[in-house]
């Protein structure tokens, strides 16, 4: 096999239409004769419905129709449960209480859809939300996560006798028993709390219903096109292949864009089918903010207990976990965070419990991190707390505790979101430290770097963490790759790309094995007339899962082209020689028949094939892993904070990745790039906040700060490994979301060592200059 | 966020754009630069019957000398124009100074000198700026006599401003400062090119026995309104810039002259603790700056 382009910084081949603007989105997809819909969300976060009268605004010139709950009739119910909960884990509950597609009776959060309003421009539709009556009867609100636990709260769903969402506890080893035997015990309560995924576009989505041929067309950035797909089919009963999905450039994803049966996706084909209309939706920044999915937002009660040498006994952790007002997506998140907790360390002992919550806020699934971020930071955090009590180096404890290559695989036991026990399957967490540790020049900052510029008044900290990254789950993915007539490659997937770069890494898996120019191959990303089998863009599996697929499906075609030319030729298989878009005879390269050529043989029109053959250079294949890869990092930063205003700014950001085989290095770094800025965004910059009414308070850029691109350092440097993983072919593991995990606590860990003179203890995820104020003279007072 | 329904006009001189304010009145709108304006209107937060667009009048777009050696400045004037001028660099450094905060460079291309003083945005900077300097602006309208109105009577309350609705602000002249003056402007935002929690403009002059002749301080982002500071000329006018007196007027301008408030962004004590830093940081660049000539 040659590898002409694996492992190759090629350029993105989707950029000749992304960066010139020539790339086609949602938004821009014109269908005659369509009419726009706009969705009157509610002000209220808890309510019941008295009534919404509709009457004035149906009169409106230019409003052909508008819809409440009632107008749905029977087609108006819950939806499905989107991602169900793990059987596997003993004892644990779940109450399913899954998103519906437009309030009836009771609005559960502010920016719930109460009508929907179909006219002839945009711009009328909104128009006409002045002419909606609301008739309510507000509720309290349920915000504040430890009290929506109590028995005594006001309940999100009447018809539970608490807010409980789901109460699941996992536990490895015996912490209490291992507690007995500890030197120093530390706890403490911490927030990791909540952001947006903030994508660049926001969603959008186009139903066409075509009476005659009773098929339906839909244009959707979503990162599930055969998820939307299949709901589609089976709420307007019809047949899957009656549904084609579309899914055109999107302009990023980051986990929402998985979530589907919101308002849009559920009510849009409906109303498209009942109108003979095709009926478009944009959705704007606001409704983004309000009414699509978000994440974090979980309160840890946290401890560990360790021998006076370092050594860690256990962990212990009870968090609650906001689920929002539904919970459709299941437990993904807070199962994530239970498996990060403890996955860069030896911890023969955990207990982990999840209380997830409803709450009258907007609903919570995956945002790049999901959950692990979380699970990461908490551990990271209690390290350094154990560090400071036993006097000890917080890199020295970690140095002490991380997992090595020896002991590669290594079974966690603690069940994730891919319902299965967690497996480490290769890695060396300790090396990662190290190496970043050796990059940064730990010792020289601390004996030269650090000293000198506090002489100056200049406060310098630096942050030392280490993380993993649960990516590649299953259950699987696929792909069909074509030779055409022409000689150029088609591969078709059901994965929908958002950005990563997908249509070259696939394209360079692909030209590698068979040979190709990878310019020629054409990658058919999230559409389901091409491709109709798959789960999604999540948890970094693209790379991973269709990655392996595409090699495979390449791999049976390569077998297909020298079948074909064996008997075109009339030789033995092994006398074919396979040339950069032609076969020829071992030594005599001037007898060729291209690979266009050939597909036509592959494909005959009369006569009779031997049993058994497939036509045409083409074969599709399929991959699902026993478990989901594990990347692994270290994160070190230095950071400088004005003495006086508290401002941070990042002076250093060495990272170390390890995601196995490298595909392309330059997507790659670009994939890391992307996620740090969502990482020191969430640290420095973002932060979702509900007020005690379950107003949001941040629902445009005006008061949720992402960080641009003047606040990011100067530079990020990354340092790669590569370990491989044993679970697929190629050795990859899946790196999208690395980024974003480690920052938060490296930079926690920095504030403090830039302050270290005073107990200075950072409890959340989510700072800016006036909370660290407080922290600080907290410190000073104590 | 579609706007409301709104009539658009495309004057192409100063007299139609007058004539078609006069026949709007209260329902008409100016539009400059649009960077503020169509925002809030996208938010359905501000719903002009009728905009007027001086994007279409060259007239109002030039950085000219005045006889008195300071600057005229069309109203039109794009905030990336005045940044870059050397003209403007030569006279009034701080302005450049300033406009480096104002967001980012796409958007000073777009918005407009005038225009952002005529918003009187509390959070934006040229409003500030135009207070602190003393700056005289030219309101026009149809059938009136022009008037000329110091920046700091123009601006009467957050977004309100002394232009009536048939009027427009025109031109904005800076009168050239004494010798021996430096200027410096200081701000706390969270993001590069966001919102000021808090800032801190000083204009400053020496006089020729290093004594305070004259000092100009405005505080801004911690009150409703941008606040020109009168304990800074009560301590320092006729006395030596010392750092003592100096911190003397961060301590007194931070305690009794501004009334921050507490936000998503920062407490009220946040903000109160870092005017005072700026107090200092502000005055004592200026004084260095006014030192070496201005």
């Amino acid at each position: 096999m040659t590898a002409k382009y694996l492992s190759q910084p090629i350029k993105r081949l989707e950029d000749k239409y992304l960066l010139t603007g020539n790339a086609r989105y949602v938004d821009d997809i014109e269908v005659p004769g369509v009419l726009h819909a706009a969705f009157l969300r509610s002000d209220y976060a808890h309510a019941k419905i008295n009534k919404i009268d509709v009457s004035e605004a149906r009169k409106r010139p230019g409003v052909v129709a508008v819809f409440t709950a009632e107008d749905f009739g029977d087609f108006w119910k819950p939806g499905p449960l989107q991602v169900p909960p793990p059987t596997a884990i003993a004892g644990s509950k779940f109450n399913a209480r899954t998103i519906v597609p437009i309030a009836k009776d009771k609005i559960r959060y502010s920016g719930e859809a109460l009508a929907v309003v179909i006219a002839e421009s945009r711009y009328i539709a909104e128009d006409a939300f002045d002419d909606i009556i609301v008739d309510v009867e507000p509720l309290p609100a349920v915000i504040d996560l430890e009290k929506a636990w109590e028995d005594t709260s006001v309940l999100v769903h009447d018809d539970l006798p608490s807010n409980m969402a789901a109460l699941v506890s996992q536990e490895v080893g015996n912490y209490e028993e291992a507690k007995k035997n500890a030197d120093v015990v530390v706890s403490k309560r911490m927030l990791v709390e909540h952001v947006a995924g903030a994508a660049m576009e926001n969603r959008g989505f186009v139903a066409k219903w075509d009476e005659q041929d009773q098929q339906m067309t839909i244009w959707a950035n979503t990162q599930s096109p055969l998820t939307v797909r299949g709901s589609v089919a089976r709420n307007l009963g019809l047949a899957e292949s009656q549904v084609r999905v579309i899914t055109p450039y999107i302009g990023g994803g980051f986990g929402p864009k998985v979530m589907t049966s919101l308002s849009d996706d559920v009510l849009i084909p409906w109303i498209a089918k009942k109108l003979n209309r095709p009926i478009k939706w944009t959705e704007d920044r606001r409704e983004n903010f309000l009414a699509t999915t978000s994440e974090r937002d979980q309160i840890h009660h946290c401890e560990i207990a360790l021998k006076k040498d370092g050594t860690i006994l256990g962990f212990k952790d009870v968090f609650y976990h906001n689920t929002g007002a539904y919970d459709s997506y299941g437990m993904t998140v807070p199962l994530n965070t239970q498996t990060h907790t403890i996955s860069n360390y030896r911890v023969p002992n955990f207990y982990t419990e999840i209380r997830m919550v409803f709450t009258n806020t907007m609903v919570v699934t995956p945002v790049r991190g999901a959950g692990r971020s979380e699970g990461v930071f908490v551990m990271e955090r209690m390290i350094d707390f154990a560090a400071k009590k036993l006097g000890m180096d917080p890199t020295e404890l970690r140095l002490k505790n991380l997992l090595t290559a020896e002991e590669m695989p290594h079974k966690t036991g603690i069940i994730g979101q891919d319902f299965v026990a967690n497996v480490l399957d290769s890695g060396d967490y300790l090396d990662n430290y190290q190496k970043c540790l050796k990059a940064v020049d730990y010792e020289k900052f601390r004996k030269e770097i650090q000293p000198k510029a506090r002489k100056e008044g200049k406060r310098l900290g630096i942050g030392v963490v280490a993380f993993t990254e649960g990516t590649a789950v299953g259950p699987y993915e696929g792909c069909k790759v074509t030779i055409s007539t022409n000689g150029k490659v088609t591969m078709a997937t059901g994965y929908s790309t958002q950005g990563q770069g997908h249509q070259t890494v696939f394209a360079q898996i692909i030209a590698d094995q068979l040979n190709v120019k990878v310019e020629d191959v054409k990658v058919i990303t999230g559409d389901t007339g091409s491709f109709a089998w798959g789960a999604g863009t999540f948890a970094s599996r693209g790379a991973t899962l269709v990655g392996t697929a595409s090699y495979l499906a390449a791999q049976k075609v390569r077998a297909k082209i020298f079948a074909t030319a064996s008997k075109a030729f009339g030789v033995p298989e092994d006398e074919i020689e396979l040339g950069e878009g032609f076969v020829f005879v071992k030594g005599k390269p001037e007898n060729k028949i291209t690979l266009g050529d050939l597909a036509i043989k592959a494909n005959p029109m009369r006569g009779v094939v031997e049993p058994g053959v497939e036509p045409g250079l083409e074969a599709t294949a399929y991959y699902g892993p026993p478990h989901g890869a594990t990347g692994s990092g270290a994160l070190a930063v230095i950071v400088s904070v004005d003495p006086e205003t508290y401002k941070v700014k990042v002076e250093r950001f060495v990272m170390v990745d390890d995601c196995g085989t490298i595909i392309n290095p330059l997507i790659l770094d670009g994939q890391i790039d992307g996620g740090v800025s969502m990482g020191i965004g969430n640290t420095l910059y973002e932060k979702m906040v509900y007020d005690e009414n379950g107003q949001m308070l941040t629902a445009s850029f005006m008061d949720y700060l992402m960080p641009q691109a003047t606040d990011m350092p100067k530079k990020i440097e990354i340092i790669h490994q590569h370990n491989k993983s044993p679970l697929n072919p190629l050795g990859i593991k899946g790196i999208g979301e690395a980024g974003a995990i480690p920052p938060g606590p490296a930079i926690c860990q920095a504030l403090e060592d830039a302050f270290s003179e005073i107990p200075l203890e950072i409890l959340e995820s989510n700072l800016n200059p006036s909370i660290i104020y407080d922290y600080v003279k907290k410190a000073r007072n104590s | 966020m579609k706007p409301v329904n709104f009539d658009y006009y495309a004057p192409t001189s100063v007299e139609e754009a007058l004539d078609t304010l006069a026949e709007l009145g209260y329902n008409g709108k100016v539009l400059a630069g649009g960077q503020s304006l169509i925002a809030a209107m996208n938010f359905r937060m501000a719903r002009p019957g009728a905009l007027v667009d001086l994007n279409n009048i060259p007239e109002l777009s030039y950085i000219k000398p005045t006889p008195e050696g300071g600057l005229a400045i069309g109203t039109m004037t794009r905030v990336y124009a005045v940044e870059h001028s050397p003209e403007v660099a030569k006279r009034f450094p701080l302005l450049p100074e300033v406009a480096k905060f104002i967001a980012h460079p796409q958007i000073r291309r777009r918005g407009t000198f005038g225009g952002a003083i005529a918003h009187a945005d509390p959070a934006g900077q040229l409003p500030s700026i135009s207070m602190v300097m003393n700056m005289k602006c030219l309101i026009k309208g149809k059938g009136k006599e022009d008037r000329w109105v110091d920046a700091p009577d123009l601006i009467i309350g957050p977004f309100m401003t002394v232009i009536e609705p048939d009027e427009m602000l025109a031109e904005v002249v800076i009168n050239p400062l004494p010798a021996r003056t430096g200027a410096r402007y200081e701000q706390v935002s969270r993001q590069n090119g966001g919102y000021a929690q808090a800032a801190v403009a000083s204009i400053v002059t020496l006089d020729e026995k290093d004594n305070c002749k004259d000092v100009r301080m405005i505080l801004m982002g911690v009150g409703e309104l941008p606040i020109l500071s009168t304990k800074a000329s009560e301590i320092l006018v006729g006395n030596k810039p010392t750092t003592e007196a100096i911190e003397a007027v961060a301590e007194e301008a931070a305690a009794s002259e501004i009334d921050p408030a507490t936000d998503l962004h920062g407490t009220a004590e946040y903000r109160r603790s870092i005017t005072r830093v700026l107090i200092v940081r502000s005055l004592t660049e200026a004084f260095a700056r006014a030192e070496k000539g201005g």
